[in-house]
């Protein structure tokens, strides 16, 4: 708690009738956001709300009775770093052996057995979750590992593929169409709407990965 | 085999079971799903006597026939469509008995496109997420009915439905009058756009489904070319994809998305967008907020992560 540190300036859009959209200068700013929202919703500090989505540079709120009054009292925040272990952290172990490790690895520059060292080394946070139930988007990766997505998109990606595309890391919850390059595989579960939580990652969520062996 | 069931006799086109969704999980990706004209449903769930969000089964212009395994209160109400049990008519949006191991069937839809059918009880699948809908994006729920399939119901309810005379029903449009509150991506977009959105004739197309309801007309044109970050939707969200077609976020659809987002359809219209054939005319009314302004263009301040 060391204090606020004004970070520029926030945009709150009305969307339809019930809901807002916040907009932040960038990743950290809507990760400190999120989780401030959070932490006011389980304090019973925020107004009833269906819905807290946190995307890329953005918050939205959905099912607000009254959007406009949140929106006023939200530019008078004052906002707390976030308590980095409230979101919880898995460990998930990872065989490195996708199919397209090789390609990563030399669009990075190494060989494919120091490209899985280096994905491992990282330490990831789920930023948000999205295109299926489950599915987080892990920052994390620098920048300059960045990696463009397969020019055609495979049909099936086999559920436990771990994937990155763009400076993303991400596991497919289960078996679908995908154009990220696939780097390894996982046994973890990440989707069981038997269990609770369903989800393994959730926004905010703090991941390793740790190499198996099997490569 | 329990008697508090039934059988599918014809699936029908695409049958579903739909409640009140599957809401507070977009976070995790999961759609909110739920029956796309909810208020037929809640309807037809108090002509049985069931809680308005109980489950009951959404058809897509070809309806269905079903065999009850007990005798149970059924109703059929949306689409207007011809009713039967065991091949005699009987009546539609009005509670009617149907007998054990009688056959009743919801025709085509003489207009609109979903009909609903509620059983006294309900439909008593497994319930995911705290909810019993077919999720077509993600998967989640029951899948779409198949001939042969069978359906547990829930316990007759207390007050045996049957109760009150006839509801007045909204028909199905003719032209879609849809309400929409510009924003949050209208700036994204050309003023000869945003006048384009308001007096352009828009009609709805056969790739229409739960997910979306998806509009031929004149493109709108954007302003800003780059990429948009993806970012949270709503239901009624107006997307604007790169052929500047909008399309309508029904209940099904993606919690994320990065086409612009021009503007949101009140939420009372999407009953009627959901009963509106291909074709159908549509026109977009733009409506202001008390006050005028279209963006309040609140500033905060927050904390570096």
């Amino acid at each position: 708690m060391s204090g606020a540190a004004p970070a520029g300036a926030v945009r709150v859009m009305p969307v339809g009738e019930h809901a807002l959209l916040v907009e932040l200068p960038g990743e950290s700013e809507t990760g400190t956001l999120h989780a401030e929202l959070l932490r006011r919703r389980a304090a019973g500090l925020l107004p009833p709300v269906r819905e807290i989505v946190p995307a890329a540079r953005t918050v939205l709120l959905d099912g607000l009775d009254d959007p406009a009054r949140l929106a006023g009292e939200l530019a008078r925040w004052e906002i707390p770093r976030p308590d980095p272990r409230a979101a919880g952290s898995v460990e998930i172990r990872v065989r490195y052996d996708g199919p397209d490790l090789a390609e990563v690895a030399a669009l990075w520059g190494v060989t494919p057995r120091e490209a899985a060292e280096r994905h491992a080394s990282v330490a990831y946070r789920v930023a948000f979750c999205g295109f299926a139930p489950g599915f987080g988007y892990l920052t994390g990766l620098p920048e300059k590992l960045a990696v463009p997505r397969r020019p055609t998109p495979r049909t099936a990606v086999p559920a436990g593929s771990v994937a990155v595309a763009g400076a993303y890391t991400g596991v497919y919850p289960r078996s679908s169409p995908g154009g990220w390059q696939l780097i390894g595989t996982t046994d973890a579960v990440l989707w069981d709407p038997s269990r609770e939580p369903a989800a393994l990652l959730a926004p905010g969520t703090l991941v390793r990965f740790t190499a198996a062996e099997g490569r | 085999m329990s008697d508090g069931a039934f059988a599918v006799v014809r699936a029908g086109a695409l049958t579903t079971v739909q409640d009140g969704g599957r809401a507070g999980h977009a976070h995790l990706g999961v759609p909110r799903s739920g029956a796309l004209d909810a208020p037929a449903a809640r309807l037809v769930n108090r002509l049985v006597g069931n809680a308005d969000d109980a489950a009951v089964l959404e058809t897509t212009l070809t309806g269905c026939a079903v065999r009850p395994r007990r005798s149970v209160v059924a109703a059929v109400g949306g689409a207007p469509c011809r009713v039967t049990v065991d091949g005699r008519p009987a009546a539609w949006g009005a509670p009617l008995r149907v007998p054990a191991g009688a056959v009743l069937e919801a025709h085509a839809a003489a207009r609109g496109v979903r009909s609903y059918l509620a059983f006294g009880g309900g439909i008593a699948v497994e319930p995911v997420l705290g909810s019993r809908s077919t999720d077509l994006l993600s998967g989640l729920g029951p899948g779409p009915l198949t001939d042969g399939a069978v359906l547990p119901l829930g316990p007759r309810p207390a007050s045996g439905g049957g109760g009150g005379g006839p509801v007045p029903w909204p028909a199905p449009p003719d032209e879609l009058l849809l309400r929409i509150r510009l924003g949050p991506r209208d700036d994204w977009f050309t003023p000869a756009a945003l006048r384009t959105l308001a007096a352009g004739r828009y009609h709805v197309t056969s790739s229409s489904n739960r997910i979306g309801l998806r509009t031929d007309g004149p493109p709108l044109e954007r302003a800003v070319r780059g990429e948009l970050l993806s970012e949270g939707m709503v239901l009624g969200a107006v997307q604007v994809p790169p052929d500047g077609r909008p399309v309508v976020f029904l209940a099904d659809h993606p919690t994320t998305g990065g086409y612009p987002v021009v503007g949101v359809v009140a939420e009372p219209d999407l009953a009627a967008a959901a009963q509106a054939v291909p074709g159908t005319p549509v026109r977009f009314l733009p409506v202001h907020r008390a006050g005028g302004r279209q963006d309040p263009g609140h500033t905060a301040r927050a904390g570096r992560g």
